[in-house]
């Protein structure tokens, strides 16, 4: 039995009412949107200022929700969703110091190969310490419930991650666009050689893009764990999302990965309404369209140091 | 920098990466005493199924370890040697390694149907008893099915048959409208196809079948369009990661469709957590049901290992048993005395009330099952203790092969 495409679909032309349905379709993307775009935002940061591929950057997320697993217990959700992000990103400064910052400016495969495994070692040693099996993680009881309009329903916990999304975003955004540091990190990006000939220490930038990189990757674990689940292998479940999410918004784009994984939620979720089986192929294919016309990505600059 | 710097860390990272490895080789390294039984144990202990095959690897040493305690078989040491069957192609090779290298007896494990088929034909063209612990795919006993090959693990038409016989009794069937999330791939299609047939002969409806890609981490989209279809009940025909994530998220949406479905690994629920199961379910075995060796055995298990075993520990505890006690019945190790002996209608002690024993012409273990429902929370002693168990199906005085899939609908035909 096939559902592709889905009698839904098929109905849609003879029954506007489910229009509604489709509507209310594209609006849960956009909140599933949100959610990749803190995933993802870290890794466009990363490789934009220090070129390094970040393959770890699921483990990352995995560690956050693993963190976030044990500071519940100790100071509940919210404190959770403060606390394990901070130590994630306390874990990236270590290893930005002790490893990869011998990596800048190398060539790229070493970073890549580096921080595939990191990968591999997070992994096992989330096996090691929690052990092989999932570990149960609930929303919260303030966060139970759900919120009806009309024919809509959306869960309470998802329109907080919005919320929350939406902060990390803006935050970056300020940061980035309204002070000092930011200004340095921008210039870097663009000619790290010019900030350097100007006696400018890119260091502390590559250190502290880093480490809010992978907290942003926490970030999105401890979202992401009372909804899919803690286990050992939700990091290289998910890596490959965070890629496409942001290749489509273009390397280097702020907004390019803002786009990407609104654009990702929304066509996932209407493949869902109208070709279920396509569900997981349909940001592949988005990639795909994409990169056939803008092989920069939808937002991507042309920037001396990618070409 | 240096290059000698860059060395470094990638020398300091393959350490890690090395050190981070080393436990899983370590069972393999293990050289064997001269007259030790070898028993080869392979299952994948990595990978999206690793939960459930860690758990059976758990089971099949103590299981081992139980047996020397009590002095071995015939008087010999057993020795299990175990291997991470992480995919097909990895489980070819490592079985490969087990019959030719290790020279084990018989092959216990496996959780994929894909994997078990693969393994399946290496020891078939190797002559050497095969036991299934944990695949469900019906094709395995049906046109796959082999004279080596033995099935502990129930069918999907076993679990689809056990609840779908309770449902009919309490005459939730008939004219009820079924909504269907299968999982996308061999096993799913298998369960969804055996699991709608037994609805529509029984009067029930359809209503829509959405196929899922495995690792789906958002259902959502999925959940808002079954609101909006307004069915009598939920089928679920997902497994392993995929179950605990759905089960999460169906909660967080709190819709009234009651929740069944056509397999339930306990492992995946205890993952989800008590606060967010609900609906009745079919379990081959689960820790809470009333029989003293079932206790036991999850007393000793709980004591090694700190939780409870859960339906794929007890698969390969049981089928490291029943290799066991066939050697020390038959008093021999080759396959030919095995295979007869099973064939023969050999009985079993399965840690359940009655005893099981192989169907002679598909190799599936004959066995009671049990429908068991998501308990309440105030009641629950343990974050294990998630399930009431409703009865035994089929029931003490019916025979085993009301859940069978029959010789009609099983093609089986060995040579």
């Amino acid at each position: 039995m096939t559902s592709c495409p889905s009698p839904l679909l098929l109905q849609l032309f003879y029954d506007p009412s489910l229009l509604a349905l489709l509507l209310e379709q594209i609006v849960n993307g956009l909140l599933v949107g949100s959610f990749y775009i803190v995933l993802s935002l870290g890794l466009s940061l990363i490789f934009s200022l220090g070129g390094v591929v970040n393959l770890s950057h699921g483990a990352f997320y995995a560690i956050g929700a693993y963190l976030a697993y044990e500071a519940e217990k100790r100071v509940g959700f919210f404190g959770a969703m403060v606390i394990s992000p901070v130590l994630v990103a306390l874990i990236g400064i270590v290893i930005e110091r002790l490893f990869l910052k011998r990596l800048y400016g190398k060539d790229p495969a070493l970073g890549l190969l580096f921080t595939f495994g990191l990968a591999l070692v997070a992994e096992q040693s989330l096996r090691m310490i929690w052990g092989t099996t999932g570990l149960p993680f609930s929303i919260p009881d303030a966060l139970r419930g759900q919120w009806i309009v009309g024919d809509f329903i959306y869960s309470y916990y998802r329109l907080t991650i919005l919320g929350v999304s939406v902060l990390a975003v803006l935050g970056c955004w300020l940061l980035l666009n309204r002070t000092p540091f930011g200004l340095v990190v921008r210039a870097g990006v663009r000619d790290p050689e010019m900030v350097r000939a100007l006696g400018i220490s890119l260091n502390p930038a590559l250190a502290a893009i880093f480490a809010l990189g992978v907290g942003l990757a926490g970030l999105a674990g401890v979202m992401s764990a009372p909804l899919a689940g803690v286990q050992p292998a939700m990091g290289s479940e998910i890596l490959t999302a965070a890629f496409v999410v942001v290749v489509i918004g273009g390397l280097g784009s702020f907004w390019g990965v803002v786009l990407a994984g609104l654009l990702v939620g929304v066509v996932r979720g209407i493949t869902v309404f109208g070709c279920p089986p396509g569900a997981e192929a349909s940001m592949y294919l988005l990639m795909v369209l994409v990169l056939l016309f803008r092989p920069r990505g939808l937002l991507g600059e042309r920037f001396e140091k990618f070409e | 920098m240096t290059t000698i710097d860059r060395r470094g860390a990638l020398k300091r990272g393959a350490a890690l990466a090395g050190a981070a490895a080393l436990p899983l080789g370590v069972p393999a390294l293990v050289q064997a005493q001269d007259d030790s039984i070898r028993i080869g144990h392979i299952t994948p202990r990595t990978g999206f199924l690793g939960q459930a095959g860690e758990q059976g690897f758990r089971a099949a040493t103590l299981a081992v370890e139980e047996a020397n305690a009590a002095g071995g078989v015939l008087g010999r040491r057993i020795e299990l040697v175990a291997e991470d069957s992480v995919n097909p192609a990895t489980a070819v090779n490592k079985a490969q390694k087990l019959i030719e290298r290790d020279k084990v007896i018989c092959l216990i494990g496996e959780v994929s149907s894909a994997s078990a088929l693969a393994i399946a034909e290496q020891a078939a063209r190797a002559k050497l008893p095969f036991f299934n612990t944990g695949s469900n795919s019906d094709a395995l006993r049906g046109q796959n099915c082999n004279r080596y090959l033995f099935h502990i693990e129930g069918s999907n038409t076993m679990y689809t048959k056990t609840i779908g016989t309770w449902q009919k009794q309490k005459n939730l069937i008939k004219g009820a409208r079924w909504y269907f999330l299968t999982a996308d791939y061999a096993f799913g299609h298998d369960l969804f196809r055996v699991s709608s047939r037994f609805l529509a002969e029984n009067g029930g409806i359809v209503l829509a079948n959405d196929m899922v890609p495995t690792n789906t981490a958002d259902y959502s989209s999925y959940i808002l369009k079954l609101r909006s279809l307004k069915p009598d009940y939920v089928y679920l025909n997902l497994a392993g990661v995929d179950q605990t994530t759905f089960l999460k998220q169906y909660r967080e949406y709190n819709l009234p469709f009651p929740l069944t479905g056509g397999v339930m690994d306990t492992i995946s629920f205890w993952a989800a957590g008590l606060e967010n199961l609900s609906g009745t379910w079919q379990s081959l075995w689960y820790h809470g049901i009333a029989n003293k060796d079932a206790q036991a055995f999850s007393r000793r298990f709980l004591a090694k290992y700190k939780l409870p075993p859960d339906n794929q520990a007890w698969g390969d505890y049981v089928g490291v048993r029943i290799a066991l006690q066939t050697i020390a019945e038959t008093r021999r190790t080759d396959a030919a005395s095995i295979v007869q002996h099973l064939e023969k209608g050999a009985t079993f002690d399965l840690l359940k009330d009655r005893k099981g024993m192989f169907r002679p012409w598909d190799h599936q273990l004959l066995q009671e099952m049990y429908v068991v429902q998501v308990k309440d929370k105030a009641r629950s002693k343990d974050k294990w203790d998630i399930f009431d168990v409703i009865e035994a199906v089929p029931g003490p005085k019916d025979s085993f092969e009301v859940i069978q899939p029959t010789q009609a609908e099983n093609p089986c035909r060995m040579t």
